[in-house]
C-alpha cells in the first residue's frame, strides 16, 4: 500500500467551489472555468500515490499549484471532491483530534514563505513542532540546537526571524521541520532563498538524510536540476493537471508533452542522466566456457569481443586475437576465466558526465556493473551522444545544417558569376 | 396629507415594558451584577487612596519609567501628578482613576474575546460592526436613563455608560490586528499541530499585541473624555468638579477640573503608547 495516496482530487477556490465542480467534471481547464465562474481551479482531477521512503519531486510553473497540492498532504486545505490517504486512512474523514495527532506526529514542513514566529528567538523557532506536541523544554531546545547546528546555524540561536537574511530564516524553518521526526516531511520551495553552495550542500544533505533514515519527501521546486538531483520520482503539473509522473530518466528521455519538454530542454543531461540509461546488453557474455568453446561462439556471433562474468562477478574480457594467442599457448581446454585481461567498468548509478573519460579511454564498449559486481551491461561511445541530445535539438541541427548547404551553394553561384 | 405611519408610540411603549419586565423580574440579578462591578470598583478606589501621595507618584514614574525605558517620560509622569495634588484635586483624580481602571478591565475583559470571535467569523463581524457604531454614535443619556432604572443612579451605571462609550476601538482594533498577522504564520502553527487555543494565544495575540495595545491606548482616552457624563449620573471625582463649575457658573472651578482631565490623559496616554511602541520593536526589524 503506498503511503501517500491521493484519489481524483479537484480543488476549486471561489464561493461556491461546489457549483463550479459540474463545470470541471464536463471538461473546464483552469482558464475557461475562471473566465466563466470566476473560480480558480487549484487541482484538477489530481491521482498520484507516493510510496514510503522515496524522495517525491512536484514541479511546474509559477500558479500551477504545487502549493496547493502539498497543502492537501497534512489537510491545510480541504479539497472539492476526491479522496486523500495516508497509510490507507482517507483523511477528510479524520475527527479534529485525530487530524491533530497526524500533523503532530507523522507530517512536518518547510514553507515558501519560511513562516517563522516573528516574535520568538530562532530556537524557540526550531523547538516550536515539539513543543506544540508537549515536550519538556531543555528536551525540545537540545534537539532543536542539534538541527540548528546541522542546518550550520550555530551562534545564532538567540536572534529574532526577523535579524537574519532569508536563506538563514529558510534553514531555521528546515530546522523546525527536521526536529519535528516525523516520517513525512512536505517541503515547499525549501530551499530557493539559499546560495548555490549551501543548496547544494543542503541537497547533497538532504538525500543522506532521507537514505540513513527512510522519511518520505515530498519536495517542490521550480528548479530542474534540483528535481534531478533529489527526486525519486518527479511529477510535473501545469495548471492544477498532472502531466507526467516519473522517473527523472523517464521525463528527461521521453517528455509526454511540449510542456514537458520546454521544461528538459535545457538541463545538463550529462550530469542528470546515469549510465543505465544508454545501456545495451553485451553481444556475448561468457562464464564457465573453455577457450575452445569460446572462440566457437565469437566466430558465431561474428563479436571481436566478449565479457567474462566469473562466479557471478564482472572478471574482465576477452578478445578473439588474445584468445587465440592463449589456445596455442595454453591450449583450448583452458577456462576462459583465467585468460581474461582486466577492464576498466562504471557502476549503473554513475552520471554520464563522470563516466565519460573512462568511455573515452576504454578500448572496447565500457561495461557496467551493479553495486554487487554483476555485469549489468554495456555502453558504447556513440550512444553517448544520442541521449545527450534532445530530438528537438536534433531537430534543429538538422535545419541549420540545410540552411547552410543553401548558403553554401549560392556562395558557389556568386562565385561563378 | 400624513404619509407617515405612527412608529414612535409602539417603539417607546415597546421599550419601555421591556425594561420594566427586566426591572421587574431581573432586578435581582442586575443588583447582583452590579454589587460584584461596584466591589472592584470600592477595592480599586479604596487602595489608590490610602497609599500617601507620595507614594502613589513614585509608583506611577516607575510604571513610565518600566513601560517607555525614558528618565524624562518617569520625570514629566511624576511632575503632572504633583501638579494635580497642587490643584488640590487629588482625591478626585484617585477617584477618577478608579474608575477608568474598574472600566477599561471590563473593556478588555469584554472586548478581547468579542474581537477574537470578529476576527475568526465574518458572519459575527457582519452583525457586530453596526452595533459598534450605535454604541459610539448614539447620545450617552439614551442608554443612561435605562441604566438608572436598573442599576439606580451611582457608579455603576458611570462605570457601564464609560463602558460601552469606550468599548468599540478595542473590539475594532483586536480583530484588525488579529486578521492582520501573516497567514503563513498561523499556516505553519497549523501545520505543526496547534490546537486553536495554541494559535490563538502563542501566534494570534502575541503578533497583535501591538495594535491591541493602540485599541487599549484609544479606549482608555475615551474613557476619561466620559467622565463628566460619568459624574452627572452620580460617579464621584474629577468630573463632578467641572459639573460644580458648570451648575455655579464659577469658570476656575471648572478650569482646575479641566486641567485635572487633561494632565490625566497625558499621562496614561503617553505611558500606554509608549508601551505599545516597545511592543512594536521587533516586527519593525523583520520588515
Ligand atoms: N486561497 C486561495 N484562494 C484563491 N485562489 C488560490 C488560493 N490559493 C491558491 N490559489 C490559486 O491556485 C493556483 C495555484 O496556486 P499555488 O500557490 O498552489 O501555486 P504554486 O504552483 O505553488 O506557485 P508558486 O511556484 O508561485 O509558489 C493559483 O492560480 C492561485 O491563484
Ligand atoms: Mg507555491
Amino acid at each position: 500500500m503506498p503511503l501517500i495516496e491521493l484519489d481524483h482530487v479537484v480543488t476549486i477556490f471561489g464561493n461556491d467551489p461546489e457549483g463550479a465542480l459540474a463545470r470541471v467534471r464536463a471538461g473546464a481547464d483552469k482558464k475557461a472555468l475562471l473566465a466563466e465562474t470566476n473560480h480558480v481551479l487549484g487541482l484538477d482531477d489530481i491521482t498520484l500515490s507516493i510510496e514510503a521512503g522515496e524522495i517525491f519531486v512536484v514541479m511546474g510553473l509559477s500558479g500551477s499549484g504545487k502549493s496547493t497540492l502539498v497543502r492537501h498532504i497534512n489537510r491545510l486545505i480541504d479539497s472539492t471532491a476526491g479522496a486523500v490517504r495516508i497509510d490507507g486512512t482517507d483523511i477528510m474523514a479524520l475527527s479534529k483530534k485525530e487530524l491533530i495527532a497526524l500533523r503532530r506526529r507523522r507530517i512536518a514542513m518547510v514553507f515558501q514563505r519560511f513562516g517563522l514566529l516573528p516574535h520568538r528567538r530562532v530556537l524557540e523557532n526550531a523547538a516550536y513542532g515539539l513543543e506544540i506536541r508537549g515536550l519538556p523544554r531543555a528536551e525540545r531546545e537540545a534537539r532543536a540546537q542539534e538541527w540548528l547546528e546541522r542546518v550550520g546555524l550555530k551562534g545564532y540561536e538567540d536572534r529574532y526571524p526577523g535579524e537574519l537574511s532569508g536563506g538563514m530564516q529558510q534553514r531555521v524553518g528546515l530546522a523546525r521541520a527536521l526536529a519535528a521526526d516525523t516520517d513525512i516531511i512536505l517541503m515547499d520551495e525549501a530551499f530557493s532563498a539559499l546560495d548555490p553552495l549551501i543548496r547544494s550542500e543542503l541537497q547533497d544533505e538532504l538525500v543522506a538524510l532521507q537514505r540513513a533514515t527512510g522519511k518520505t519527501i515530498v519536495f517542490i521546486t521550480h528548479d530542474l536540476d534540483e528535481a534531478l538531483r533529489l527526486a525519486d520520482r518527479i511529477a510535473i503539473l501545469k495548471d492544477g493537471r498532472l502531466v507526467q509522473v516519473g522517473t527523472p530518466t523517464d521525463i528527461l528521455l521521453s517528455p509526454a508533452d511540449p510542456y514537458v519538454e520546454a521544461f528538459v530542454r535545457d538541463v545538463n543531461r550529462a550530469r542528470a542522466l546515469t549510465v543505465d540509461s544508454l545501456m545495451q546488453p553485451p553481444a556475448l557474455r561468457l562464464s564457465e566456457e573453455s577457450i575452445g568453446e569460446a572462440l566457437a561462439a565469437m566466430r558465431r556471433t561474428k563479436s571481436d569481443v566478449a565479457y567474462v562474468v566469473d562466479d557471478g562477478r564482472f572478471a574482465g574480457v576477452v578478445t578473439k586475437e588474445g584468445l587465440e594467442r592463449a589456445a596455442v599457448t595454453q591450449g583450448t581446454g583452458e577456462a576462459v576465466a583465467a585468460v581474461a585481461e582486466a577492464h576498466p567498468a562504471v557502476t549503473a548509478d554513475t552520471a554520464i558526465e563522470s563516466a565519460i573519460p573512462t568511455l573515452l579511454e576504454s578500448p572496447h564498449p565500457l561495461p557496467v556493473v551493479t553495486e554487487d559486481g554483476e555485469l549489468a551491461g554495456i555502453v558504447r561511445p556513440e550512444s553517448v551522444s544520442e541521449v545527450l541530445v534532445s530530438e528537438r535539438t536534433q531537430a534543429d541541427l538538422v535545419e541549420t545544417a540545410t540552411a547552410g548547404q543553401e548558403v553554401g551553394r549560392r556562395a558557389d553561384i556568386d562565385s561563378a558569376a | 396629507m400624513n404619509i407617515f405611519p405612527d412608529i414612535r408610540g409602539p417603539i417607546a411603549a415597546a421599550t419601555n415594558d421591556l425594561v420594566d419586565f427586566l426591572v421587574v423580574d431581573y432586578g435581582d440579578a442586575f443588583e447582583a451584577f452590579s454589587n460584584v462591578l461596584l466591589q472592584a470598583l470600592l477595592f480599586i478606589e479604596r487602595g489608590l487612596r490610602a497609599l500617601p501621595p507620595w507614594a502613589m507618584i513614585l509608583i506611577i514614574a516607575a510604571v513610565a519609567l518600566a513601560a517607555s525605558r525614558k528618565p524624562l517620560m518617569a520625570v514629566g509622569a511624576a511632575a503632572g501628578l504633583w501638579f494635580i495634588g497642587a490643584l488640590g484635586m487629588w482625591d478626585q483624580a484617585m477617584q477618577t482613576l478608579a474608575i477608568i481602571l474598574v472600566s477599561v478591565c471590563f473593556c478588555i475583559l469584554v472586548g478581547l474575546p468579542l474581537g477574537v470571535l470578529a476576527a475568526s467569523s465574518r458572519m459575527f463581524r457582519r452583525g457586530l460592526i453596526p452595533v459598534l457604531d450605535l454604541m459610539q454614535t448614539i447620545p450617552s443619556f439614551v442608554y443612561l436613563i435605562p441604566a438608572a432604572m436598573l442599576f439606580g443612579l451611582g457608579k455603576v451605571p458611570a462605570i457601564l455608560a464609560t463602558v460601552i462609550y469606550a468599548l468599540p476601538p478595542l473590539i475594532r482594533l483586536t480583530d484588525l490586528g488579529i486578521r492582520e498577522v501573516d497567514g503563513e504564520v498561523v499556516e505553519a502553527s497549523r501545520a505543526f499541530g496547534a490546537t486553536r487555543a495554541q494559535i490563538l494565544t502563542g501566534v494570534q495575540i502575541p503578533l497583535s499585541l501591538p495594535t491591541i495595545m493602540q485599541g487599549i491606548n484609544q479606549t482608555t482616552m475615551l474613557a476619561l473624555s466620559m467622565v463628566v457624563i460619568a459624574s452627572m449620573i452620580g460617579a464621584r471625582g474629577v468630573g463632578e468638579t467641572v459639573l460644580l463649575g458648570l451648575q455655579r457658573n464659577d469658570s476656575g472651578t471648572g478650569l482646575v477640573g479641566g486641567i485635572t482631565i487633561v494632565i490625566l490623559a497625558v499621562v496614561i496616554d503617553r505611558i500606554t503608547q509608549a508601551y505599545g511602541r516597545r511592543l512594536q520593536r521587533h516586527r519593525s526589524a523583520e520588515a
